[in-house]
């Protein structure tokens, strides 16, 4: 055990007096599930509102006058005519367009950026952002703030009546700071998430995340929600996970996020990859996988075309709560990537009968309904 | 119990009878695993090899192989795990996997008794 390498999040005993199953992920001592289990978890969020611990996720500030050219050259998603405020999910890029992280930036305003990366990669994302950084501009890591995600239908509710926090009027897809204290510590709240619930993401002082994290559980409505149930969550809405169905050798076109390209902007890293992909296509591209025969099919799982070709992988596969049948996504040869292409995954050497589906396999119930426009 | 017997890969067998015995996880592989969401069960008529994977427990975390620890034909499934794969929680009654006639009794001689699984248990933690 490297239990002695192992770090916390301001939460970790929160959890464990929870009676949370911890184990470890990217290096911090986080909650798999609760005493109710995973499933229960997963139903709860999508009927109530569930809490998560994200605080393991890397919290950055990107500052200076030339900020926003950092975003232009390691993303290909335009900022320029974002409001202040406007948080957007993005990749950032290596030189040939591969996929470094994904991550949501948001524009506080022209000369300030918040960045929320993964916690398996804020060791690259960092170090490499700090080498493209424009001159003048400073990076500066908030690792004395916990983040954590208040995710479901209720959200909204919970907000107001534990910590009034009055968000009816807070877009989706938008970053406010809450309250009178100076900036370092005010709470920073994102109307977004990585469930497909309508959410809130808390940025808070740590000192000041458990006695949060306790307040926002008082309400009825609220569950503390584990890892295992945010991985579900997100692979029933077709949300990528990094490390499984991004990679750097993975363009966002391959990727199915071509939504975040720009149509307009050029001289991003990888710009001639990508908009070759663009226009003639990529050679593989991430699609749903609907397992139609009883079973569940994982990450590595071979995909067959139905006379046995093999025509690619899934990245990510599981179980659905939602829909009680097993769900995953990968990449396919754009041929069989359509929706309703019947295809056959291969499990312990036999095929599982599936079908390509599109990426979300629920309805997204975010304000807007999209994931960012 | 003196006719149930345990492995260290925590599968339980019980002698039902004469040479049937019923297979199944035990709750310390219950609990490592968490929810339960399908078992992969073995056909009926299927002859394993003491040692052989013979189901697979699939939780929401990961797809867990079990192994018989003895060697047989099966000669009865729990049907009702297709439906209801958490039942293995309710207890080997209900949740058993598959039942096998064995073919050599005497593997079971290698298997340990409930008091030394229970102090094998003790190990791991």
């Amino acid at each position: 055990m490297m239990t002695e390498n192992i770090l916390n999040t301001p939460l970790t005993q929160n959890h464990i007096d929870d009676g949370a199953k911890m184990a470890p992920f990217a290096g911090y001592n986080m909650p798999l599930y609760y005493a109710d289990g995973a499933l229960k978890e997963h139903l709860w969020v999508r009927d109530h509102a569930g809490l998560f611990d994200v605080s393991h996720m890397g919290q950055v500030i990107i500052s200076g006058e030339k900020a926003m050219d950092l975003f232009h050259y390691i993303t290909p998603t335009p900022f320029e005519k974002a409001p202040h405020g406007r948080a957007k999910y993005t990749v950032l890029l290596n030189e040939d367009g591969g996929i470094i992280d994904d991550m949501i930036v948001t524009k506080m305003h022209e000369t300030c950026f918040f960045v929320v990366v993964n916690a398996g990669r804020k060791h690259i994302d960092i170090p490499y952002m700090e080498k493209h950084l424009p001159e003048g501009c400073r990076l500066d890591v908030l690792d004395d703030r916990a983040l954590i995600a208040l995710q479901g239908p209720a959200a909204q509710e919970v907000l107001k009546q534990t910590l009034d926090i009055d968000a009816s009027d807070h877009p989706y897809m938008f970053f406010k700071t809450i309250g009178d204290a100076p900036v370092d510590e005010k709470l920073y709240i994102s109307r977004l998430g990585y469930t497909g619930e309508d959410g809130f993401e808390i940025s808070v002082p740590q000192d000041q995340a458990a006695a949060l994290w306790t307040k926002i559980l008082s309400h009825d409505e609220a569950k503390p929600i584990g890892l295992a149930a945010r991985d579900s969550l997100r692979l029933e809405m077709g949300y990528p996970l990094y490390g499984h169905d991004l990679d750097e050798k993975t363009s966002p076109v391959e990727a199915a996020l071509s939504w975040v390209v720009s149509k307009k902007r050029d001289g991003y890293l990888g710009y001639d990859r990508i908009q070759k992909q663009l226009q003639d296509g990529p050679d593989r591209v991430r699609v749903g996988i609907k397992i139609t025969d009883r079973g569940i099919a994982r990450e590595g799982a071979e995909i067959q075309s139905e006379d046995g070709t093999v025509i690619g992988t899934l990245t990510s596969g599981g179980h659905s709560p939602s829909l009680s049948s097993a769900i995953g996504q990968g990449y396919v040869k754009p041929a069989f990537a359509a929706e309703g292409t019947k295809v056959n995954v291969i499990v312990r050497g036999k095929p599982l009968a599936a079908e390509v589906s599109g990426l979300s396999f629920i309805q997204a119930k975010t304000v807007s309904a999209k994931l960012a426009a | 119990m003196a006719d149930t017997k345990y492995t260290k890969d925590h599968e339980v067998v019980h002698i039902e009878d004469g040479n049937v015995a019923v297979l199944g996880i035990t709750a310390y592989a219950q609990d490592a695993l968490g929810d339960l969401v399908f078992v992969e069960l073995p056909e009926v008529g299927a002859s394993f090899e003491k040692g052989d994977e013979f189901a697979v427990v699939e939780s929401v975390k990961t797809a867990a192989e079990v192994y018989t620890p003895v060697s047989g034909e099966i000669v009865e499934i729990n049907d009702r795990l297709n439906d209801e794969p958490e039942a293995i929680k309710i207890s080997l009654e209900e949740g058993w996997i598959a039942k096998i006639r064995m073919t050599d009794d005497s593997e079971l001689d290698a298997l340990m008794d409930e008091a030394a699984y229970n102090e094998y248990l003790e190990t791991l933690d």
